[in-house]
Protein backbone atom coordinates (compact mmCIF):
# COMPACT_ATOMS: atom_id res chain seq x y z
CA UNK A 1 0.00 0.00 0.00
CA UNK A 2 1.39 3.37 -1.06
CA UNK A 3 -0.16 7.23 -0.09
CA UNK A 4 -0.54 9.00 -3.59
CA UNK A 5 -1.07 13.03 -3.26
CA UNK A 6 -2.19 15.35 -6.32
CA UNK A 7 -1.06 18.83 -6.02
CA UNK A 8 -2.18 21.77 -8.03
CA UNK A 9 -3.43 21.73 -11.25
CA UNK A 10 -3.57 17.55 -11.14
CA UNK A 11 -5.95 17.90 -7.90
CA UNK A 12 -8.11 19.97 -9.83
CA UNK A 13 -7.99 18.11 -13.05
CA UNK A 14 -8.77 14.69 -11.13
CA UNK A 15 -10.81 15.89 -8.55
CA UNK A 16 -8.11 13.79 -5.94
CA UNK A 17 -6.18 15.40 -3.28
CA UNK A 18 -4.81 11.94 -1.92
CA UNK A 19 -5.45 8.34 -2.31
CA UNK A 20 -4.08 4.47 -0.70
CA UNK A 21 -3.10 2.72 -3.64
CA UNK A 22 -2.15 -1.14 -3.64
CA UNK A 23 0.45 -1.58 -5.34
CA UNK A 24 0.10 -4.29 -8.76
CA UNK A 25 3.42 -6.66 -8.55
CA UNK A 26 4.82 -4.78 -11.91
CA UNK A 27 3.96 -1.27 -10.57
CA UNK A 28 7.27 -0.62 -8.82
CA UNK A 29 8.71 2.56 -10.37
CA UNK A 30 7.73 6.38 -10.97
CA UNK A 31 7.11 5.41 -14.78
CA UNK A 32 4.81 2.30 -14.25
CA UNK A 33 2.83 3.86 -11.58
CA UNK A 34 2.37 6.80 -14.39
CA UNK A 35 0.68 4.48 -17.02
CA UNK A 36 -1.07 2.54 -14.29
CA UNK A 37 -2.87 5.77 -13.54
CA UNK A 38 -3.18 6.62 -17.33
CA UNK A 39 -5.44 3.67 -17.47
CA UNK A 40 -7.73 4.93 -15.30
CA UNK A 41 -9.91 7.23 -18.12
CA UNK A 42 -9.38 10.12 -20.05
CA UNK A 43 -8.85 13.00 -17.42
CA UNK A 44 -6.04 10.13 -16.30
CA UNK A 45 -4.80 9.44 -19.48
CA UNK A 46 -4.38 13.32 -20.41
CA UNK A 47 -1.79 13.78 -17.83
CA UNK A 48 0.54 10.50 -17.61
CA UNK A 49 0.41 9.49 -20.86
CA UNK A 50 4.04 11.16 -21.08
CA UNK A 51 2.21 14.28 -22.89
CA UNK A 52 2.64 16.83 -20.25
CA UNK A 53 5.73 17.11 -17.62
CA UNK A 54 4.45 16.00 -14.34
CA UNK A 55 7.09 15.92 -11.57
CA UNK A 56 6.91 13.53 -8.93
CA UNK A 57 8.68 13.37 -5.29
CA UNK A 58 9.04 9.79 -3.11
CA UNK A 59 9.12 10.86 0.74
CA UNK A 60 9.41 14.67 0.12
CA UNK A 61 12.28 14.12 -2.28
CA UNK A 62 11.88 15.06 -5.93
CA UNK A 63 12.76 12.14 -8.22
CA UNK A 64 13.04 11.11 -11.75
CA UNK A 65 10.69 8.60 -13.59
CA UNK A 66 13.02 5.43 -13.02
CA UNK A 67 12.66 6.26 -9.17
CA UNK A 68 11.42 2.98 -7.12
CA UNK A 69 8.51 2.82 -5.38
CA UNK A 70 8.22 0.61 -2.24
CA UNK A 71 5.51 -0.22 0.34
CA UNK A 72 4.75 2.83 2.53
CA UNK A 73 6.11 5.41 0.59
CA UNK A 74 4.37 8.79 0.03
CA UNK A 75 4.24 9.78 -3.51
CA UNK A 76 3.15 13.14 -5.01
CA UNK A 77 2.44 13.55 -8.77
CA UNK A 78 2.27 17.54 -9.25
CA UNK A 79 2.86 20.08 -11.84
CA UNK A 80 6.51 21.71 -12.48
CA UNK A 81 6.66 24.06 -9.36
CA UNK A 82 6.43 28.12 -9.55
CA UNK A 83 6.55 29.73 -6.49
CA UNK A 84 9.24 32.67 -5.47
CA UNK B 1 19.41 28.57 9.51
CA UNK B 2 15.97 29.11 9.52
CA UNK B 3 12.99 28.43 7.29
CA UNK B 4 9.48 29.87 7.50
CA UNK B 5 6.19 29.35 5.76
CA UNK B 6 2.75 31.96 6.56
CA UNK B 7 0.10 33.45 5.21
CA UNK B 8 0.90 37.03 7.18
CA UNK B 9 3.26 39.67 5.77
CA UNK B 10 7.34 39.91 6.90
CA UNK B 11 9.14 42.86 8.28
CA UNK B 12 11.91 43.04 6.19
CA UNK B 13 13.72 45.35 8.16
CA UNK B 14 12.96 43.75 11.33
CA UNK B 15 14.34 40.28 9.95
CA UNK B 16 17.30 42.01 8.93
CA UNK B 17 17.74 43.36 12.63
CA UNK B 18 17.51 40.05 13.87
CA UNK B 19 20.37 38.25 11.43
CA UNK B 20 22.75 40.14 11.40
CA UNK B 21 23.12 40.40 15.23
CA UNK B 22 23.28 36.11 14.94
CA UNK B 23 27.08 36.74 14.98
CA UNK B 24 30.16 39.05 14.83
CA UNK B 25 31.51 37.13 11.94
CA UNK B 26 29.17 38.44 9.95
CA UNK B 27 30.31 41.39 7.19
CA UNK B 28 27.22 41.40 4.68
CA UNK B 29 23.35 40.52 4.32
CA UNK B 30 22.41 40.25 1.04
CA UNK B 31 18.52 40.49 0.45
CA UNK B 32 16.41 39.12 -1.98
CA UNK B 33 12.41 40.72 -1.24
CA UNK B 34 9.75 38.79 -4.45
CA UNK B 35 6.70 40.61 -4.44
CA UNK B 36 3.20 39.94 -6.29
CA UNK B 37 2.99 41.86 -9.75
CA UNK B 38 -0.31 43.32 -10.95
CA UNK B 39 0.60 42.22 -14.88
CA UNK B 40 1.70 38.46 -16.07
CA UNK B 41 1.97 36.99 -19.31
CA UNK B 42 -0.17 40.56 -20.64
CA UNK B 43 -3.11 39.74 -18.40
CA UNK B 44 -4.27 41.83 -15.52
CA UNK B 45 -3.70 39.96 -12.16
CA UNK B 46 -6.30 40.76 -9.04
CA UNK B 47 -4.96 38.31 -6.78
CA UNK B 48 -3.20 34.90 -6.60
CA UNK B 49 -3.42 31.73 -4.28
CA UNK B 50 0.03 29.67 -3.38
CA UNK B 51 -0.48 26.13 -2.79
CA UNK B 52 2.17 24.36 -1.25
CA UNK B 53 2.91 20.69 -0.18
CA UNK B 54 2.99 20.34 3.34
CA UNK B 55 6.15 18.42 4.49
CA UNK B 56 8.00 18.22 1.61
CA UNK B 57 8.33 22.72 1.40
CA UNK B 58 10.18 22.91 4.24
CA UNK B 59 11.92 19.77 3.59
CA UNK B 60 13.09 20.70 0.39
CA UNK B 61 13.67 24.87 1.32
CA UNK B 62 15.90 23.27 4.19
CA UNK B 63 17.92 21.16 1.63
CA UNK B 64 18.86 23.62 -0.71
CA UNK B 65 19.66 26.02 2.18
CA UNK B 66 22.37 22.89 3.09
CA UNK B 67 23.42 22.90 -0.57
CA UNK B 68 24.24 27.00 -0.58
CA UNK B 69 26.30 26.03 2.76
CA UNK B 70 27.88 23.24 0.88
CA UNK B 71 29.24 25.94 -1.69
CA UNK B 72 30.06 28.78 0.22
CA UNK B 73 31.13 29.71 3.88
CA UNK B 74 27.35 31.57 5.19
CA UNK B 75 27.14 32.76 8.65
CA UNK B 76 23.23 32.59 8.41
CA UNK B 77 20.57 32.29 6.39
CA UNK B 78 16.63 33.08 6.73
CA UNK B 79 13.66 32.00 4.18
CA UNK B 80 10.45 33.48 4.61
CA UNK B 81 7.47 32.26 2.26
CA UNK B 82 4.23 33.00 2.02
CA UNK B 83 1.35 30.65 0.92
CA UNK B 84 -2.31 31.58 0.99
CA UNK B 85 -4.29 34.38 -0.99
CA UNK B 86 -1.68 37.28 -2.00
CA UNK B 87 -2.42 40.51 -3.70
CA UNK B 88 -0.59 42.62 -5.95
CA UNK B 89 2.45 45.05 -4.10
CA UNK B 90 2.31 42.01 -1.20
CA UNK B 91 5.68 40.64 -0.28
CA UNK B 92 5.59 37.28 -1.64
CA UNK B 93 9.44 35.76 -0.43
CA UNK B 94 12.41 36.63 1.87
CA UNK B 95 15.39 35.46 1.20
CA UNK B 96 18.27 36.92 3.64
CA UNK B 97 21.83 35.86 3.53
CA UNK B 98 24.82 36.70 6.30
CA UNK B 99 28.31 36.12 5.49
CA UNK B 100 31.87 37.68 6.24
CA UNK B 101 32.21 39.30 2.44
CA UNK B 102 29.65 40.18 0.10
CA UNK B 103 30.34 38.16 -2.74
CA UNK B 104 29.30 34.84 -1.00
CA UNK B 105 26.39 36.18 0.50
CA UNK B 106 25.31 38.04 -3.07
CA UNK B 107 26.51 34.10 -5.13
CA UNK B 108 24.20 32.53 -1.98
CA UNK B 109 21.76 34.17 -2.26
CA UNK B 110 21.15 34.21 -5.95
CA UNK B 111 21.36 30.30 -5.84
CA UNK B 112 18.81 29.77 -3.22
CA UNK B 113 16.36 31.60 -5.06
CA UNK B 114 17.10 29.57 -8.41
CA UNK B 115 16.76 26.61 -6.61
CA UNK B 116 13.66 27.40 -4.81
CA UNK B 117 12.02 28.51 -8.16
CA UNK B 118 12.56 25.29 -9.69
CA UNK B 119 12.26 22.82 -6.68
CA UNK B 120 10.26 23.52 -4.31
CA UNK B 121 6.84 22.67 -4.28
CA UNK B 122 5.07 26.06 -4.35
CA UNK B 123 2.09 26.87 -7.09
CA UNK B 124 0.78 30.18 -7.88
CA UNK B 125 -2.62 30.51 -8.98
CA UNK B 126 -3.64 33.62 -10.57
CA UNK B 127 -7.53 35.42 -10.72
CA UNK B 128 -7.24 37.38 -14.01
CA UNK B 129 -10.04 39.19 -16.05
CA UNK B 130 -10.94 35.76 -17.87
CA UNK B 131 -11.22 34.00 -14.78
CA UNK B 132 -8.50 31.71 -12.64
CA UNK B 133 -5.65 30.05 -14.11
CA UNK B 134 -2.22 28.48 -13.03
CA UNK B 135 0.82 29.96 -13.55
CA UNK B 136 2.95 27.97 -15.97
CA UNK B 137 6.89 27.49 -15.05
CA UNK B 138 9.38 29.07 -17.22
CA UNK B 139 12.07 27.74 -19.52
CA UNK B 140 14.28 31.01 -18.18
CA UNK B 141 13.96 29.91 -14.57
CA UNK B 142 15.37 26.12 -15.51
CA UNK B 143 18.21 27.90 -17.16
CA UNK B 144 18.91 29.77 -14.29
CA UNK B 145 19.68 27.19 -12.16
CA UNK B 146 21.44 24.91 -14.27
CA UNK B 147 24.29 27.44 -14.75
CA UNK B 148 25.16 26.41 -10.43
CA UNK B 149 25.74 22.78 -11.96
CA UNK B 150 27.89 23.75 -14.48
Amino acid sequence: MITVLYFARLKESLNYSTEEIDLPADVSSIAALKLHLAKRGEAWANLFNGQQTIRAAINHALVENDAVIKNGDEVAFFPPVTGG
Amino acid sequence: MTVRLQTEDFDVGAEINALRRTSPNIGAVVSFVGQVRDLNDGDNVAAMTLEHYPGMTEKSLAGIVEQAQGRWPIANVLVIHRVGELRPLDQIVLVLVASAHRKDAFAACEFIMDYLKTEAPFWKKEQTPDGERWVEAKDSDDQARSRWQQ
